[in-house]
């Protein structure tokens, strides 16, 4: 398929090629090309001969290329891994035809003259159609095909030919790959195809949308067979020392040997009935050889009854060659293991466990300056940590350092040579988890080589990657060069990723102890010795004292000030209220929290202001800094104050309990009298809706409005000191419908939007009485967590837990498929220097990127938001 | 203050807007505003795209990494007000893919006054939906010795929608081929039809009876379901099914603000970049009713890209994919043998301007910082 103008040059693995590749030109090999290029003619079967040397002519014959080790090639001479392959070919004793142009050589028959070959069209209407075609060409590549079909529909309905006037008798193609003549039903064959499109012009070629140069119309009759290389159809060696061919190779032992016995039969004159079969046997195998699953071909099959892999099955699909080779690559240098967290580690380092450490290796060219410094890794080798694993010298070779070579290696080192060191704190990783989604899911972190087995990684890096550690594992690659060093360092660094591009907000914040940390420190009512607020903002990573105010006991919001930059102001909302305080106000001035609490509303990921407007201030250090003190000083105050949550938390008092339970007795009682009114026909319906619709709809109101109402009754009496509460309450875990569903009510338990109906006929379970609608019936669930359900209402509970297990289950493949086509269908939109958005065809998507040139990541959630501006100007 | 032209013209219209709304701004000297508008504009040249900024990949993550949060429930039922509409990724991918036949069009037909107040809503609501025969048949029985069929219509639908049982009878002789004969009987609202001499025949007879079922009334064709609703002030029509050419010609709608969520009524009606605002505005809303964040600028980037060629074209292998240059691009995405051997019967080049193909050849790919090259050779 791939050609370089007719000419075929030999690739000579010895000449490094610095050449970048310009274009590819997609072609048809013709015979000549394919004798041409071929290094050996293929005669027999045979593979092997007794001592196991590949046979001479046979498909492993060395001239095509070597697979063991120690032989060298017969048409190059060189050896495994330096010989590309080369190319053989197979003579066919009669021509077949190529399976994959069956339908256009269809057209082709039908549309040219049976006599003379010429296209069924009178010149005038070729003339303005070669234009046509030409132009669509140029202009709308991808209507091109519609229009080929439309001409060559046109033209196969010709019966007269406008050249010479032969009638045209009507052919039909019976699947996959023989031509009858309708009327006689006589089979054409393939060299009679043949030697019609020898007499085709090249003109008439193009109406049928062929470049009669990349394709001429007899090419698609294979008369000479290709035999690719045996570098890409390998064989391997079982344990039991027992060779396995490769499909390839064992489809083209069989067309070998098909041909070969045809040949014989010709040559002996046998009857042609037996001709004819061999014949249709050799096509059979050729066609099976490009592609095994064409519908009413049974496919080719191994011994054990598997399907053949053949040449369409390699590149086709998610597995074939192109999606999994091509688009999507391996790589050496890279390492996975199950993550674990550290939240001691800085945000941009990731833990590297030793034997991890003592595998990847960095690249560095030794030079007169550093050469006692890396030959001390030499020294200590592959086993002791910070050593080395290989040296490699000028001219390529690689060494392996062992405690045999280390000696001589050592000797030999000098300028010029590379060490490819172990891993050390300080190198670059990316650092990487599937599945990935966007770009924050593959971020450069700094290595940190630690003891133990995991990866290790700071908690709040844990949302860009979708990370939890209930057994999650990620990848580790260590990039080799200076160039992809320095890339990664300044494109991809945790630090340039804080504001996500897809809402321009922060996507790295404090996460769980964190939070329930920062609320703790900075509500009221804490308060500690000088001494000890000096020992927590130490152990935060605080070195700088100065801000903290000097008397003996200073308050939570004076300690979380010291880390604050000193002409910081802002003004936010906290999600939780402090102590004593009526309003959610959070207020920063001149680097000092005048008042509010600190919680996820301004600490937390996504919603983070607090943390944009630092980052929009100070730039992305002073942030990553800063927040990963935030960070720590909320965990080393939680950790000097005690967490921990218990049952008891959800303990509500009495009275509450008995307000829960009258709110949940009137709300039946109401549910009940709308069952009776609608019974009782009293019921309106609303407009558009059915009266049963309309019952439907009241009652979830209503059994909604009462689960609001005990979840509010929740809210109210649970201790507002209790851990579970303040996780709550400062965004850190859980939600107060949760503690409402433990200490109060679990609710109603929603299907598609509706209650539980359904199951058994007329009921959801048959121990409530035939068409029933009341609560419990349909899925409501009277009783709490803490309480336990009734056997019927875990049954309601499993049924939604089901569906939506089953909901995510089925979105995953779709949503998936949606972002490949997405991406597929973007991937190679850029913003120009005129700042216009184009394609690669350099064809205008937008003026302007967004309308107004704004980058999403820049931006202060997709807005340049003006008040700062004016109350800087206003010098507030 | 009038904002001086030489900003007005660099600035976009949004923070121009906001500016002008600021009551603090309005309050500020000359002086001092030129000083914000100076800082403003400073922080929104920051604030720039950079030239190779691969903008397509950054949009197609930030639409397709929510797409794994989001539910695939595939109604809404809000409350009392709103009809069933397709929601979450099932309606997404629906507006993403340039599908023509959507699973639940709708529409808000706005009104204009007096109507919007209320006035006669019911009766205009009932003249756009469209009803079929069905509706109002109350039971058809058969006289095979007769040869005909007697059609009772239903009283109370009649009188619901205010059809004269002789409109009916006039529809059913102007709608219903072939030979035969209406009578009506306006007493019991029976319709009698009877089938002419030459057809008389009973699977004609049955053939009829069906066939009534489904007979055209009156109304606009499409729209199934109608609800009137109040929206703030004013009422307004909420309907299952979509028409919008026939819908914007009746004379009490509002044409400037009724809506439709079909996109290929839009495009058909307004133009392309209608339809693009709509693809915009459907996607985003989408989203958001998910609780999700997702700039609106990676919206419009899709939304364009579908839309450049002046025809909506679907994100698929039919759509926009199949008309990239590049032979191996297209191959990566769906389908590879037939492009490559299309290619190969053209002699088609692959010039290797794209992502893919130089991720398939080891090249770096021409975006961001793949851009730039030396212009000093390396020797």
């Amino acid at each position: 398929m791939i050609s370089t103008n007719g000419e075929v040059k030999m690739f000579n693995p010895n000449i490094p090629v610095y050449k970048k590749i310009e274009k590819i030109v997609f072609k048809t090999l013709s015979p000549q090309l394919i004798k041409k290029m071929s290094s050996a003619k293929i005669v027999t079967p045979e593979l092997y001969d007794k001592e196991g040397y590949p046979v001479d002519g046979g498909l492993m014959d060395v001239r095509l290329g070597v697979i063991d080790p120690g032989l060298r090639c017969g048409t190059c001479g060189s050896r495994l891994k330096e010989c590309p392959g080369h190319f053989g070919h197979i003579s066919l004793a009669r021509p077949v035809i190529h399976v994959k142009f069956v339908r256009t050589i269809h057209n082709f028959l039908r549309g040219t003259c049976q006599e003379c070959s010429r296209a069924l069209i009178d010149d005038k209407k070729k003339k303005e159609y070669l234009r046509v075609l030409r132009k669509c060409r140029a202009e709308k590549p991808d209507l091109y095909w519609n229009k080929v079909a439309e001409i060559v529909s046109e033209m196969t309905k010709v019966s007269k030919c406008p050249h010479c006037n032969a009638k045209q008798k009507e052919i039909s193609l019976e699947k996959p790959t023989t031509f009858v003549e309708k009327d006689t039903q006589t089979r054409i064959s393939p060299i009679e195809i043949r030697s019609r499109f020898e007499k085709i012009p090249d003109e008439d070629c193009e109406l049928f949308g062929l470049n009669p140069d990349a394709l001429r119309p007899e090419w698609m009759i294979l008369t000479i067979l290709p035999i690719p290389p045996v570098t890409a159809r390998p064989s391997i060696t079982l344990e039991s020392g027992e060779r396995s061919e490769d499909d390839l190779t064992h489809k083209l032992g069989d067309i070998v040997r098909i041909n070969q016995r045809l040949f014989e039969n010709i040559n002996a004159g046998a009857p042609e009935i037996i001709i004819e079969d061999l014949w249709d046997l050799l096509q059979y195998h050729v066609t099976t050889f490009f592609d095994n699953n064409i519908s009413q071909v049974p496919p080719a099959r191994h011994r054990s009854g598997q399907p053949l892999k053949t040449l369409s099955e390699r590149i086709k699909s998610k597995e074939g060659r192109i999606r999994r080779n091509l688009a999507g690559k391996r790589t050496n240098y890279s390492a996975r293991t199950v993550i674990s967290p550290d939240p001691l580690l800085e945000l941009y380092e990731v833990g590297v466990p030793y034997d991890m450490a003592t595998v990847l290796t960095v690249p560095e060219v030794v030079t007169e300056w550093n050469i006692d410094y890396l030959k001390k890794f030499v020294e200590r080798g592959p086993k002791e940590y910070p050593g080395a694993n290989y040296i490699v010298r000028p001219d390529g070779k690689k060494k392996k350092i062992t405690d045999e070579t280390k000696e001589q290696a050592l000797e030999e080192l000098e300028p010029g040579y590379i060490v490819e060191r172990h891993v050390m704190d300080g190198d670059i990783a990316l650092f990487n988890r599937q599945p990935s989604l966007h770009r924050m899911s593959m971020m450069c972190h700094r290595v940190k080589v630690l003891k133990y087995k995991t990866l290790r990684l700071n908690p709040a890096v844990c949302h860009p990657y979708n990370a939890d550690f209930d057994g999650d594992e990620m990848n580790l690659h260590i990039p080799q060069t200076e160039e992809a060093r320095a890339e990664a360092e300044l494109l991809m660094s945790v630090k340039y990723h804080l504001i996500s591009p897809r809402y321009g907000l922060s996507i790295i914040g404090c996460v769980q102890d964190a939070l329930a940390g920062n609320y703790l420190l900075t509500r009221k009512d804490t308060k500690m010795p000088y001494h000890e607020a000096v020992d927590l903002l130490f152990s935060a990573g605080v070195t700088d004292f100065s801000r903290l105010p000097k008397k003996p006991e200073v308050t939570g919001k004076e300690i979380f000030s010291a880390l604050l930059p000193s002409d910081f102001d802002f003004i936010g909302e906290s999600k939780a209220v402090d102590i004593g305080e009526k309003t959610r106000e959070v207020i920063i001035k001149k680097g000092k929290l005048v008042k509010g609490i600190l919680d996820s509303n301004n600490l937390g990921q996504g919603a983070g202001m607090m943390l944009r407007k630092l980052h929009e201030m100070y730039g992305e250090d002073a942030t990553i800094k800063l927040l990963g003190n935030i960070f720590k000083l909320g965990i080393q105050f939680l950790m000097k104050r005690g967490f921990t949550i218990a049952i008891s938390d959800m303990d509500l008092p009495k009275e509450a309990k008995q307000q829960i339970q009258a709110t949940l007795k009137q709300a039946e009682e109401d549910v009940n009298k709308l069952i009776q009114s609608y019974h009782s026909k009293e019921l309106r319906p609303l407009p558009g809706r059915t009266r049963e619709d309309t019952l439907e709809i009241k009652i979830l109101e209503r059994l909604n409005q009462a689960r609001d109402e005990t979840g509010r009754i929740v809210a109210e009496y649970a201790d507002p000191d209790s851990h579970t509460m303040i996780m709550a309450m400062s965004g850190a875990r859980g939600k107060l419908l949760n503690l409402a569903q433990i200490a109060g009510s679990v609710g109603q338990q929603a299907l598609r939007g509706k209650r539980i109906s359904g199951g058994y006929s007329h009921r959801t379970l048959s121990n409530f009485p035939k068409d029933s609608l009341s609560p419990a019936s349909k899925g409501f669930i009277k009783s709490s967590f803490s309480q336990g359900m009734r056997p019927d209402e875990f049954f309601f509970q499993a049924i939604t837990g089901r569906d939506s297990l089953m909901d995510t289950a089925l979105r995953t493949p779709k949503s998936g498929y949606l972002y490949r086509r997405l991406s597929n269908a973007m991937q190679d939109l850029k913003v120009e220097y005129d700042h216009t958005v184009r394609d690669v065809s350099k064809k205008i998507i937008q003026f302007r990127y967004g309308e107004d040139g704004i980058d999403v990541s820049k931006s202060e959630g997709g807005k340049l938001d003006i008040s700062p501006v004016i109350d800087e100007v206003l010098g507030k | 203050m009038k904002i001086p032209k030489q900003y007005l013209e660099v600035l976009p219209r949004s923070i121009i807007d906001d500016l002008e709304a600021d009551p603090r701004f309005k309050k500020l000297t000359p002086a001092k505003q030129k000083l914000v508008l100076d800082r403003v504009l400073a922080k929104y040249k920051r604030m720039q795209i950079h030239p190779g900024e691969c903008v397509g990949i950054v949009s197609a993550e930030s639409i397709g990494e929510p797409g794994t949060q989001m539910t695939l429930n595939t109604f809404h039922f809000a409350g009392v007000a709103e009809m069933n509409v397709t929601v979450g990724l099932p309606r997404l991918i629906e507006i993403l893919d340039g599908r023509k036949d959507i699973s639940t069009p709708s529409m808000e037909i706005y009104l204009l006054p007096p109507y919007n107040k209320g006035k006669d809503i019911k009766r205009i609501a009932s003249e756009i939906k469209e009803v079929r025969m069905e509706e109002l048949i109350a039971e058809i029985s058969l006289n095979v010795v007769e040869s005909s069929l007697e059609v009772s219509l239903d009283k109370e639908a009649l009188e619901e929608l205010s059809i004269q049982p002789k409109f009916v009878k006039t529809v059913l002789e102007k709608r219903l081929h072939g030979n035969f004969k209406c009578e009506l009987d306006e007493k019991s609202n029976i319709i009698t039809i009877t089938l002419g001499e030459k057809s008389k025949d009973l699977k004609a007879l049955y053939r009829l009876k069906e066939s009534i079922k489904s007979v055209y009334v009156r109304g606009v064709k499409g729209i199934t379901q109608v609800l009137p609703i109040k929206k703030g002030e004013e009422f307004i029509i909420v309907t299952a099914g979509s028409n919008f050419k026939a819908v914007l010609k009746k004379e009490y709608v509002d044409p400037q603000r009724t809506r439709t969520n079909d996109i290929f009524q839009i495009e058909e009606v307004l133009g392309i970049e209608a339809a693009r605002a709509a693809i915009v505005e459907e996607a985003y809303g989408v989203i958001q009713e998910q609780g999700l964040n997702v700039d609106i600028r990676h919206l419009m980037l899709v939304a364009d890209t579908m839309c450049v060629n002046g025809v909506v074209k679907g994100i698929t292998r039919y759509g926009i994919i199949r008309e990239k240059t590049s032979v191996l691009a297209r191959a990566s995405f769906e389908t590879p043998l037939r492009h490559i051997f299309n290619a190969a019967k053209i002699g088609e080049e692959d010039v290797l301007n794209s992502v893919v193909e130089n991720v398939m050849i080891n090249q770096p790919v021409p975006v961001g910082t793949g851009l730039p090259g030396l212009v000093t050779k390396v020797k």
